[in-house]
């Protein structure tokens, strides 16, 4: 997998002020393929993301997306490069409507690709195009939540990180949210997902990194992390 | 105190209504214009431009000067838009955004300094002493009579001017790609950055529209009043009313409130002469206790 590793970070430091969040963190992304980010509240999981998109910036270490190494930009900058990043909290455009948070989030990709479109993305995200005119302060959290995964594909970029798209939603909803990441998946979008829950990432996801404490403590297929219960139990268990 | 006669007599007077009207709509729009600047850029900035009365002076010398050059005066209003515009980017660039996000009397202090160096640099340019450029070459024509009331052309092109202007800047911010940017960056900068977006570059942007917004009131007011160093702190002054009254953040806000203010000015100065600022003052005290969102603010741009 190294060798076509579309994404790779390296001694990954971070810190929040004074207290040091992420130790060294090391992760490799394939083309296409997806890597869940696994672990308990408060491991790293979103610390690692925003570091990677460059909105916790990190101290030391390096992001290479292909060949270009992205630690240190600014997070637009880093946008621009192709990784696109899904907070966990949402963060929609409240008061704009559903078409005009899509319309910010539009650019080209870093090679020119233009796949992602509006009418893309209705396609792909048929509940947007049903309301694209509705504030979307007024959407549910699961309609929130699909927006903001498509206002940063608008953006056309060759790496997706999704912090906790499953978070707080209700049972049916997340089987929606699965679907989706599926299909995004198929598509040959490269996804880095952060998760608490094994179980979501089991049907979606290829391979598996788990943190703890601001380490990564294990890597393998999705698979055989399911299969190493002194793992799971013993990081993940709740 | 009041005159309550003068003003009975001037209001069942068409031709004085006319003429009180007139003056009323032309501080109102030039009030309009420097507001519509502070609000937007409150709106989206989070900051009060203290110095926004400077841009309207520099718009107005500007002009005055292009004028005495060209003898141009379209070419003059449009080099105080641009003038005022490119010396708001280089004092948003060097000087406000480094005082973003911090105690507002950290930005009262700078915006202050940077008023006085203005002021001073005009007086070294263009001198201490009043200057007057008068109405302009294609304005000179006979004013129009309506109803008695005698109604200069420039005044006419001065309120449609101001109108034009203030529906494109709406049309700017609500339709505008830039616009909805803008508007996102206000609520939540980082997200917009996070997108892809230099949020710097459309700040600055905006930062410009704002100043250019009082330049083209200081080249709109050029001919009408007279130009000296430190003409931009009674306006600012008026401007912060019309702000408040009209309600941080809102285009049509500022628009309402300035006519509102203007012809307070203009019909007061007949029947209560003495008591026209304390008017003004006294409108925005009953606004800031009843509806202290100002009359169609909404607390922020959206």
């Amino acid at each position: 997998m190294t060798s076509d590793a579309i994404l790779s970070v390296a001694g990954l430091d971070v810190f929040y002020g004074a207290s040091k969040i992420l130790f060294g963190v090391d992760l490799e992304v394939g083309r296409g393929r997806t890597l869940a980010l696994l672990g308990r509240n408060g491991a790293g999981k979103s610390t690692t993301l925003k570091a990677i998109a460059g909105v916790a910036p990190p101290r030391k270490g390096n992001v290479r997306l292909g060949t270009s190494n992205l630690a240190g930009s600014r997070p637009d900058a880093i946008a621009r490069a192709g990784i696109g990043y899904v907070p966990e909290d949402r963060q929609v455009f409240p008061m704009h409507s559903v078409e005009d948070n899509l319309a910010i989030g539009a650019k080209l990709g870093p090679q020119g690709q233009d796949f992602w479109k509006l009418e893309t993305v209705y396609e792909t995200f048929p509940i947007l195009a049903r309301m694209k005119e509705r504030r979307a302060g007024l959407l549910s959290g699961g309609e929130q939540q699909m927006l903001t995964i498509a206002r940063t594909l608008m953006g056309n970029p060759e790496v997706l990180l999704l912090d906790e798209p499953s978070e707080g939603l209700a049972p049916i909803i997340v089987q929606a949210i699965a679907d989706l990441i599926r299909k995004l998946r198929s598509m040959g979008v490269t996804i880095v997902l952060a998760e608490q829950n094994m179980h979501f990432c089991l049907g979606i996801s290829e391979d598996a990194a788990v943190i703890d404490k601001g380490h990564i403590v294990y890597r393998d297929t999705i698979q055989g992390l399911k299969a190493n219960t002194e793992v799971t139990k013993r990081y993940l268990a709740l | 105190m009041l005159e309550i006669d003068a003003l009975a007599t001037c209001l069942s007077t068409p031709a004085c209504l006319v003429n009180q009207t007139t003056s009323g709509l032309i501080i109102g729009m030039l009030l309009f214009l420097v507001a519509s600047g502070v609000t937007l850029i409150f709106g989206v900035l989070h900051v009060i431009n203290f110095a926004h009365g400077s841009f309207y002076m520099l718009g107005a010398y500007f002009a005055f000067t292009v004028y005495q050059l060209t003898g141009n005066y379209f070419l003059a209003a449009a080099a105080g838009a641009v003038g005022a515009a490119i010396a708001g980017i280089v004092f948003e660039r060097l000087i406000i955004s480094r005082v973003y996000g911090q105690n507002v009397l950290m930005q009262l202090l700078v915006c202050y300094a940077f008023i006085l160096i203005v002021d001073d640099a005009v007086k070294i340019v263009w001198g201490a002493e009043y200057l007057a450029m008068g109405i302009p070459a294609e304005f000179r024509l006979p004013p129009y009579r309506i109803a008695g009331g005698f109604v200069p052309p420039f005044y006419l092109f001065l309120v449609a001017m101001a109108v034009i202007i203030g529906l494109g800047s709406l049309y700017v911010v609500t339709k505008t790609r830039f616009g909805k940017i803008v508007r996102a960056a206000a609520h939540n900068a980082s997200m917009v950055s996070a997108l892809g977006i230099r949020v710097p570059i459309y700040f600055a942007l905006l930062f410009a529209l704002g100043c250019a917004l009082a330049g083209v009131a200081g080249a709109l007011a050029a001919p009408v009043r007279s130009l000296t160093p430190g003409m931009g702190l009674g306006i600012l002054v008026e401007s912060f009313i019309v702000t408040v009254i009209g309600g941080m953040g809102s285009i049509p806000g500022a628009f309402l409130a300035a006519i509102i203010l203007g012809l307070t000015r203009s019909i007061g100065s007949v029947g209560f002469p003495l008591f026209v600022d304390g008017a003004m003052f006294m409108m925005m005290a009953l606004v800031l206790i009843f509806r202290p969102t100002g009359l169609l603010g909404q607390g922020t741009l959206r």
